[in-house]
């Protein structure tokens, strides 16, 4: 089959059928910042931090299938613009300590909003009422920093096959629920589900092995994330 | 030429930025070579002497003082720096933010299990600035022009962005210079 050709920021792309933009830009060196999307989960499109501009609509690429002739904007000032708000929003809207949090370093969020270059969110803190779940004895969940990214509800049902998350509540209320409002030792989660080590941010962490990576060692404190996957393209021969 | 004058304040804050300030080692010396300090901690001079070029605002805003010093730098400094995470995102003091006012006073003065307060009383003098109900950062109090967070901010991250503005160059903090914790 005739694979799909079309273009990101001017670079002509191949994808197969069925790929999003995303995978396609991935395979070709192409970073574009993500929070909710994984390669070992389905897309869910719940971040919008992927927002690229095809034929001039804002699409999330982690849920738009790549087709034959799309002028897909990746790298502009309108799209850094809009990602740029929707991480600031993410901080403003729960309570990010990066000062004491053991995923500092080796987070997602923290990382992409070292490569945006954000000092300071530009929109009012909302300081929201959070609860953390402690009651299992290896595993808890801090939902001060969670940012509903929906990466342990999928891991869980998909890749474990437990089910143990879902998000109760609408709106500003929507929040990471268990077993529908039971508590994490009610629950048959385990410290080796992939559903723990998945989330992007320190919400859902394993007990006692915090702050185990020296400061200046940890994934994100050398290179800026994304650099994985532009390496591929500046591998490959101009 | 006079040289520009620097302030600095710790509102909210622990010192710990100011510790990150004087952990640029010696190019402290170079630092004063280039600016003269106006109000600081680290001169101990209490009230501007005059117009200020930078002032470095460690902290967020607490307490009815801290609204008040920031407003004086405000009208003091052309350029007004965040120095942390405190007076970007409130910081460490801004975890009280969820809680009702009273309850904080009630668990520090008088249920605390470490307490010993006979009277039951909450300090309450016209010395002690009063508290707000929450912690809010720097920039929702006054206008900031620069932001540089961190826990504290890298000695180095400080020194580059005065070093810029010295020089009346936009601040350009490599990837590394920008950290939150």
């Amino acid at each position: 089959m005739n694979p799909i050709k079309f273009t990101i920021d001017g670079i002509r792309i191949e994808a197969t059928a069925g790929q999003t933009i995303m995978e396609a830009a991935d395979a070709a060196g192409i970073y574009i910042p993500r929070l909710c999307a994984h390669p070992e989960l389905k897309p869910y499109g719940s971040c919008r931090v992927c927002t690229v501009l095809v034929n001039g609509r804002p699409q999330s690429s982690c849920t738009q299938p790549a087709s034959d002739g799309l002028v897909v904007e990746n790298n502009s000032e309108q799209t850094q613009h809009i990602r740029r708000d929707i991480i600031e929003m993410l901080f403003v809207e729960g309570n990010h300590y990066c000062m004491f949090c053991e995923k500092s370093g080796n987070c997602e969020l923290q990382a992409i909003a070292y490569r945006f270059g954000i000092t300071a969110p530009k929109f009012a803190l909302q300081f929201p009422a959070q609860n953390v779940d402690a009651t299992h004895p290896d595993i808890f969940i801090d939902r001060n920093r969670c940012i509903l990214c929906a990466r342990c509800v999928r891991a869980s049902r998909d890749i474990d096959g437990k089910n143990v998350f879902q998000f109760l509540g609408r709106g500003a209320k929507r929040h990471l629920g268990i077993n529908s409002d039971a508590n994490l030792k009610n629950s048959n989660i385990d410290v080796t589900d992939r559903a723990i080590g998945i989330c992007p941010v320190g919400a859902l962490l394993p007990k006692r092995v915090g702050f185990h990576t020296a400061v200046g060692q940890r994934l994100y404190d050398i290179e800026p994330i994304g650099t994985a996957i532009e390496r591929r393209r500046s591998a490959e021969p101009a | 030429m006079a040289k520009p004058r620097v302030a600095t304040t710790s509102l909210a804050g622990c010192f710990g930025c100011h510790m990150s300030l004087l952990d640029i080692d010696e190019r402290i010396l170079e630092l004063v070579e280039l600016v003269d300090f106006d109000k600081s901690p680290i001169n101990d001079i209490k009230a501007f002497t005059g117009r200020c070029t930078v002032g470095l605002i460690e902290g967020g805003c607490a307490n009815e003082e801290n609204v008040r010093v920031l407003r004086d730098f405000r009208a003091h400094c052309d350029i007004l720096i965040s120095l942390g995470d405190c007076a970007t995102m409130g910081g460490i003091p801004a975890l009280r933010n969820q809680i009702p006012l009273r309850e904080c006073l009630e668990e520090a003065y008088v249920h605390g299990i470490t307490v010993y307060n006979p009277s039951g009383s909450i300090p309450d003098d016209n010395e002690i600035p009063l508290l707000l109900d929450q912690v809010r950062p720097a920039q929702e109090v006054v206008k900031m022009d620069y932001h540089l967070p961190g826990c504290p901010p890298p000695a180095d991250t400080i020194w580059e962005a005065l070093v810029a503005l010295l020089a009346n160059k936009p601040i350009e903090l490599p990837y590394g210079l920008i950290k939150y914790d």
